[in-house]
């Protein structure tokens, strides 16, 4: 029953991407949209294996893919490293919660974006200021998600704990961030999703080099189709990115016999 | 000196305009070294009165007190078997009994020497490495009895340890628990609502009674049990046939269906 079902997703999942070419395709053929405006398919697939392994705007499409990359590892490591343990920490001392949930309540709805004069302002263009804004997308789900795992922690284990006689150093470590860490990946998920979002539109804005420095530039050129190459190399990545997450779920999950 | 002192204990819950008195006036002495079970109804408050020695819940009145020192907080010298085991499903077995001892801060050699004597006492060697999702409900029970064991706590707390276990594994589990406690005896409060358990394991029974939850009687086992020598039998139903077990049976029985009764009425 489940592979037939997996096979099914897999054919529906085709189908849809094969609707999508199609009707791009068709819409790119007919003439009816100058093609500057919308470049066909096979125009963009051209643009993407030309740029593989031709310089544009300072570097090929893997080398900007690539500093974009090191930026992303930066930002969102950062996020990770400080967001799982302090969401933990305030899962488990209220007092912490108090004072830091109103604060970050509030932070938390300033779009990543909007941190952009002063990422550069502080941090520079280079490399300190799009890190700074990739840890502004990937932060709040990192935080809110360990924070969340901890809270809802089974009680019972809790209690267990206690009557162990349990330090609060190693409640969080041995007993809170292991129930958390479904909570906690599912927050990586979210987290890499919208720090690779971030980071691409910081470097759109500051950067010299990075996948959105040569969307830019390809914009700047009135190349569409390397705007385009270069949206496609962003989706790859995002892709590759959240099946790495998710196998890491699967692999704690059955570790655990939680899975299926 | 009682290891385990209710001392008028009541619980409240609500406010001044209206709530529950969930017990009241409750005084129960559990001398060292008595393996005492407490049966009553369902919502008479007998996990609660468990619950306070733990130090989980406070009583809203009287005291609680383990060997003359207040309760205030949950700790290793009252260790506590639920009855849904509460095991860390990401430690093995022997991680999961090593922790209350690196809590109290016990050496490596002689954690692992203490872990290894408390694995064969619970028929569990071989299983040191197994995590918890991999043992039968018997065996996972047994790695929690062991893990509070291993602490040689002042007192040990049982809630209903083989409610969750299916009918045979739970003979098996009280014919164990028999033998450990007759051979090691120690301070036990066990709470159940299965009268013949009651009888079978405990030196004292306390029946609760309930709206409010109360101590309505206290039923001495040990001198019937020592008289007619129920710990040389060795199986559960030959104890269970013994004319002087059913009596006991019987008369609990029928004080907690006067209560029943009362209810109804």
């Amino acid at each position: 029953m489940r592979v037939f079902d997996a096979k099914n997703t897999l054919i529906l999942g085709l189908m849809g991407f094969g609707g999508f070419l199609l009707l791009w395709t068709l819409l790119a053929i007919s003439g009816l949209i100058p093609s500057l405006f919308l470049p066909s398919p096979l125009a963009v697939a051209e643009r993407f294996v030309y740029l593989l392994d031709n310089r544009f705007a300072g570097g090929t499409l893997i080398d900007h893919l690539w500093a974009s990359l090191l930026r992303f590892a930066g930002g969102f490591g950062l996020a990770v490293v400080i967001g799982v343990p302090l969401g933990l920490l305030m899962g488990w001392f209220r007092l912490l919660d108090d004072i830091v949930t109103p604060l970050f309540d509030a932070v938390r709805f300033i779009a990543p974006i909007a941190w952009v004069p002063f990422a550069a302002l502080w941090f520079g263009t280079g490399i300190g200021g799009p890190i700074m804004i990739i840890f502004a997308g990937a932060f709040p789900p990192c935080l809110i998600n360990a924070y969340r795992g901890a809270k809802f922690a089974d009680p019972r284990l809790i209690e267990a704990g206690r009557m162990l006689g349990t330090p609060d150093h190693r409640m969080i470590s041995e007993i809170l961030l292991p129930s958390a860490v479904p909570s906690i990946i599912a927050g990586l998920r979210i987290s890499a999703g919208l720090g690779w979002q971030s980071l691409v539109g910081a470097e759109l804005i500051v950067a010299s080099t990075g996948i959105g420095y040569m969307m830019v530039q390809g914009q700047g050129n009135v190349s569409t189709t390397t705007v385009m190459a270069g949206m496609i190399g962003i989706g790859i990545i995002g892709l590759i990115i959240d099946i790495i997450l998710r196998r890491t779920e699967e692999i704690i999950l059955r570790r655990r016999g939680l899975a299926h | 000196m009682g290891a385990i002192r209710f001392d008028d204990v009541g619980r409240f819950y609500g406010n001044k305009t209206g709530g529950f008195q969930a017990l009241k006036g409750v005084n129960l002495e559990i001398s060292d070294k008595e393996f005492m079970a407490v049966v009553g109804p369902s919502g008479c408050g007998k996990t609660t009165l468990l619950r306070f020695v733990a130090g989980f819940d406070r009583p809203s009145s009287g005291t609680v007190s383990v060997n003359g020192i207040r309760v205030t907080k949950p700790g290793p010298d009252r260790a506590v078997v639920f009855q849904q085991f509460a095991l860390m499903p990401w430690k093995t077995v022997r991680e999961n009994i090593d922790l209350g001892l690196r809590n109290i801060g016990i050496a490596r050699a002689e954690r692992q020497s203490r872990i290894a004597a408390t694995l064969q006492l619970m028929n569990l060697t071989g299983h040191a490495d197994a995590f918890p999702h991999q043992l039968s409900g018997g065996m996972q029970q047994r790695v929690s009895i062991a893990r509070a064991w291993v602490l040689d706590p002042e007192v040990l707390l049982m809630d209903e340890p083989f409610g969750a276990l299916d009918a045979q594994t739970r003979v098996v589990m009280q014919e164990e628990l028999v033998r450990l406690a007759r051979r090691n005896p120690r301070t036990v409060m066990f709470i159940t609502h299965a009268v013949e358990e009651a009888v079978y394991l405990a030196d004292r029974v306390a029946i609760m009674a309930r709206q409010p939850g109360r101590i309505k009687e206290i039923i001495d086992i040990r001198p019937i049990r020592e008289a007619e020598g129920w710990d040389a039998h060795e199986k559960i139903e030959d104890v269970m046939d013994l004319e002087s077990f059913v009596h006991l049976r019987t008369r609990i029985w029928r004080s907690l269906r006067e209560e029943k009764a009362m209810e109804l009425a």
